[in-house]
């Protein structure tokens, strides 16, 4: 800062100078703590407003439209408050916020720096005087003084070092100077994880993509409603619920498969909290439900006025040959059924009242016979029909719904949060101490040792330890000395 | 040290208070004893919350006595109680969680279980380490408070739906409960600071007051129904759980005529809040001690509108205006209006205990100084676990959801608790706040974790409906 106020006044008369000094300004008040608090709080007011009206992609759209008149809905929406945490300037905030933090560090740490890599360690006399923490004990001999608090400082951990300069003799002890660097830690680590939300805001993307057993898809419906391809394939070989006694869900999961340029490279069961990871992309259990579809209906089949019958299975594709000029084929499955006009519809997608339509083809007869099962009698064609048909069973077809997502940035994030552990520890649980020692000669001519010592935080803890330390090296010479005088600290309390 | 004080206090009414309470919690102790002779079964959970229970009441009403005499034998047996009680929390934590195969920290009642035992080991630790004898006067009513909300939420354990079986859960839900317990703490501290800061005790009535008031407006805004009634969620009681009319949509049915009681309550509530306005404009003292009488009785009405919210809301049919017929409700539908008139009731007590005995706290709590260093240190706790409480949360979002930070309700209040919390660092470190500044932060910090807390899960929408 100093070298600073130096270089402008050397410009004095330049035209430059003015222009360079607003440029100061303006990167001085960003990097103010007033500025940076202004922001904050301007954050803060903008997120809540965020969690207190309803938001856009997450709440359903009939929702917000009950609670917000037409208008207040359009103004809303035009302001960008139905969607504070996707809103440019919310964005622009977050920016500026980040902004902030680096100039303000940017601002600082020249000085912590300096601070950090050359550390103070000959006190000379107006440091001494200045000192908050210090203590004094007469003493006879510099060396012996100096050996005694150098021991009493190895043994407070301070890991003391001799310090001779041309006309003095001192000793500086220090302990976790990283303390100094920690506050910067935590910072970095906060802009390492935005940078981390910011690449994945810009090149992330989320989507969905329902697979049933056997199929297999590489396309991905995104938040947005567009597509996205993927450059591989990913196949649901089975998929499944497990359930409690109680019949509430315990665990769902999809035996996946990659296919990848038609090799399979990858293959994991996932289930909820343990997604498939693939290239960066990542596969998660989201959901799992019936489709409404047949997997497999399984029948017996008799020719019409036979007793003889064999056991057939339909899928919902192909046509399943009875004989050389007959074919079954299932056309619809409708898990709930109801009648009304003698036509057939769908109440519900459950499977309460299940009815399944076969189209049975006679090149014989030439021609085609809708066969309901159960028979529905306004509707059945039934009886004319070559065969006759009993339904065993129906295996209904579900699918699993995975919830896909792309996060490029999300490996700054988690080191952002290690880093900022870290930090955090350094900042709280690290305390920089410094001490000194240094035999000093009184005004009156007699010599005293001065101990002084220093910390970045919990002055009052270091006060203690600083005391007991001073009082081990006063007993430490008083036994030395046979205890001929009584040697008294002195607190020359500074503030 | 302690005993030559004991010996230089008043022996009598010492000995009477220890006596009841000793007499009280034996008492409750063998009527306990006497059921579970007859139910046979001795160490099951909902004994051993019993036990905590009263040992937790005997520490309280000793803490509480320490804070009105300052007898320093009371704070021995208190202490000696919270340990008791805390011995059966443990117990009952351990005994829930081998019963469930999780840790406890799935439902709400589950998340009191470990609130509270986390409660009763801070007290113990600030008590012990750092001397801060009365802060029992303030947690202990705390526990209890939490232990009787336990005893309505009882429930089943319920299995984990797929989504919660996951050990960053457990993490993630500990951190939080260690922070937002420590978040409690510094609390407590800055309110003692202030008290020892010589902070009047009018403007504790006002804070006071206005608390109580808030707590009020916001339970008849929230719940009057029109004609006087008073709207409760309904509870299915088969199923022990609230009924839902739509996704994310309660039923609530109308208990009649509550709703008066709880208008009649607010008013009371808001006459000292009045009586200071006026006092501080005109500066006639002898309205502080109207409103010193009316906090007094605005208790007695509180304590009425407990008893007759309890009584009405414990069970019966009720109406609903959402839906047709008549449905059950239960205390468990509704602890969050519960925990606010206990609340209510507990804050207009501390501040008659503050009225009536200042000098004694004074003397007793540590120095200005010494709270302020506390209390920074507490939050020096607390601030990097809301750090890691919030990763561990993003990270078990990440793995469940596919994305780490979803803007979510929950998570937001969370940012902006921590927000909050490195503004106080910032301000402690950069600006020199120290001292009231740095108290009003301290408490401006844990009415968001509050509101991050409850609000959260009431007022707004969001994915964290299991907690």
């Amino acid at each position: 800062m100093e070298s600073g106020v130096h270089s402008s006044s050397l410009e004095k008369g330049n035209p430059m100078a003015g222009k360079q000094s607003i440029a100061k300004k303006i990167w001085q008040t960003i990097g103010a703590i007033k500025t940076g608090v202004i922001l904050l709080i301007l954050t803060v007011i903008v997120a809540a407003a965020g969690t207190v009206i309803l938001q856009r992609p997450a709440t359903d759209i009939d929702e917000i439209q009950r609670a917000y008149s037409p208008q207040m809905l359009r103004l809303l929406d035009a302001v960008g408050l139905t969607d504070v945490f996707h809103a440019w300037w919310f964005v622009l905030l977050l920016a500026l916020v980040s902004v902030s933090i680096i100039a303000a560090s940017i601002q600082r740490f020249p000085n912590a720096w300096r601070f950090y890599s050359r550390p103070y360690k000959s006190p000379n006399d107006s440091f001494r005087k200045a000192l908050a923490i210090q203590a004094q004990v007469p003493v006879d001999n510099e060396d012996r003084a100096l050996a005694v608090a150098e021991k009493a400082f190895n043994e407070a951990g301070w890991k003391p070092e001799r310090i001779v300069r041309e006309n003095s003799f001192s000793l500086f002890g220090e302990k976790h100077r990283i303390s100094e660097m920690a506050v910067y830690i935590v910072h970095a680590s906060l802009l390492l994880i935005f940078v981390g939300g910011i690449v994945d805001a810009l090149t992330g993307w989320r989507g969905y993509m329902a697979l049933t057993r056997g199929s297999q898809s590489n396309q991905i419906e995104l938040r947005n409603g567009d597509k996205r391809m993927l450059p591989f394939a990913v196949r649901c070989n089975s998929a499944g619920q497990e359930n409690y006694k109680d019949g509430s869900p315990k665990r769902w999961w999809s035996d996946l498969t990659v296919i990848d340029g038609g090799n399979e490279t990858y293959k994991k069961q996932i289930v909820v909290n343990d997604p498939l990871v693939y290239q960066g992309v990542r596969f998660y259990q989201a959901s799992y439900g019936q489709t409404g579809k047949v997997d497999q209906l399984l029948l017996t089949a008799s020719l019409t006025g036979s007793s003889e019958t064999r056991d057939i299975a339909l899928d919902g594709e192909t046509p399943f040959v009875l004989d050389a000029d007959t074919t079954v084929r299932l056309v619809e499955f409708i898990p709930d059924y109801t009648v009304s006009d003698g036509r057939v519809y769908a109440r519900s997608k459950d499977i309460e009242n299940p009815a399944a339509r076969l189209v049975v083809e006679s090149k014989k007869l030439g021609k085609s016979f809708d066969v309901w099962l159960p028979p529905i009698p306004e509707v059945e064609h039934n009886a004319d029909a070559p065969y006759q048909f009993q339904p065993r069973d129906v295996k209904l077809a579900y699918y699993t719904g995975l919830e896909v997502s792309h996060e490029p940035g999300q490996w700054a994030v988690w080191s952002g949060v290690v880093l900022m552990g870290l930090g955090l520890a350094f900042v709280f649980y690290l305390v920089h101490v410094r001490v000194w020692a240094a035999p000093v000669r009184q005004v009156d001519g007699s010599l005293v040792l001065w101990i002084g010592g220093t910390a970045n935080r919990n002055q009052d803890v270091f006060e203690r330890r600083f005391r007991e330390v001073v009082k081990e090296i006063q007993s430490e010479l008083n036994s030395e000395k046979g205890s001929s005088t009584p040697a008294e600290a002195h607190s020359l309390a500074g503030r | 040290m302690s005993r030559a004080k004991a010996e230089q206090a008043p022996v009598a009414p010492g000995t009477t208070l220890l006596v009841a309470v000793g007499l009280g919690v034996s008492f409750l102790l063998f009527m306990a004893f006497l059921n579970v002779v007859k139910s046979g079964n001795v160490l099951n959970e909902s004994n051993m919350l019993y036990a905590a229970l009263i040992f937790y009441c005997g520490a309280g009403t000793l803490y509480l006595g320490f804070g009105v005499t300052g007898i320093p034998s009371y704070i021995k047996f208190a202490s000696f109680a919270t340990w008791l009680g805390l011995l059966a929390n443990t117990g009952a934590v351990a005994h829930r969680w081998y019963e469930a195969g999780h840790p406890p920290f799935a439902s709400i009642y589950e998340m009191l279980l470990s609130f509270v035992w986390t409660l009763a080991v801070l007290t113990l630790i600030a008590e012990k380490k750092y001397g801060v004898k009365v802060i029992g006067t303030v947690t202990m009513p705390v526990a209890i408070v939490g232990v009787v909300l336990m005893q309505l939420l009882r429930t089943e354990v319920h299995p984990l739906v797929p989504a919660l079986q996951s050990t960053w859960l457990h993490v993630h839900v500990t951190l939080a409960m260690l922070a937002y317990a420590a978040c409690a703490l510094s609390f407590a501290l800055a309110m003692m600071f202030l008290i020892q800061d010589k902070v009047k005790t009018e403007t504790f009535l006002a804070a006071t007051s206005l608390a109580t008031i808030g707590t009020y407006l916001g339970i008849v805004l929230t719940r009057f129904e029109r004609w006087g009634g008073f709207n409760v969620i309904a509870w299915d009681p088969d199923r022990k759980a609230e009924i839902f009319v739509a996704k994310g949509m309660r039923l609530f049915v109308t208990i009649p005529d509550l709703g008066w009681l709880m208008l009649l309550v607010l008013a009371a509530v808001s006459v000292p809040f009045v009586l200071y306005l006026v006092w501080w404009k005109t500066g006639n003292s002898s309205l502080i001690e109207f409103a010193n009488r009316a906090v007094f009785i605005s208790i007695l009405l509180q304590a009425l509108a407990l008893v007759f919210f309890i009584l009405r809301a414990r069970d019966g049919q009720y109406s609903s205006l959402d839906a047709e017929g008549a449905y059950q409700t239960s205390l468990a539908a509704s602890p969050f209006i519960l925990s606010g008139l206990v609340g209510g009731i507990f804050m207009s007590l501390l501040y008659l205990l503050l009225l009536w005995r200042r000098s004694d706290l004074e003397r007793m709590l540590p120095s200005a100084e010494e709270l302020d260093r506390i209390t920074y240190r507490t939050i020096a706790i607390a601030f990097p676990l809301l750090t890691l409480m919030i990763a561990a949360g993003a990270y078990w979002a990440n793995k469940t959801w596919g994305s780490y930070w979803s803007w979510d309700p929950k998570e937001t209040w969370a940012a902006i608790t921590w927000l909050v919390y490195a503004g106080y660092l910032h301000m402690r470190v950069t600006r020199g706040w120290r001292g009231r500044r740095a108290a009003y932060f301290a408490i401006l910090g844990f009415a968001v974790v509050m509101f991050t807390f409850f609000g959260v899960t009431y007022l707004l929408p969001g994915m964290h409906a299991y907690a």
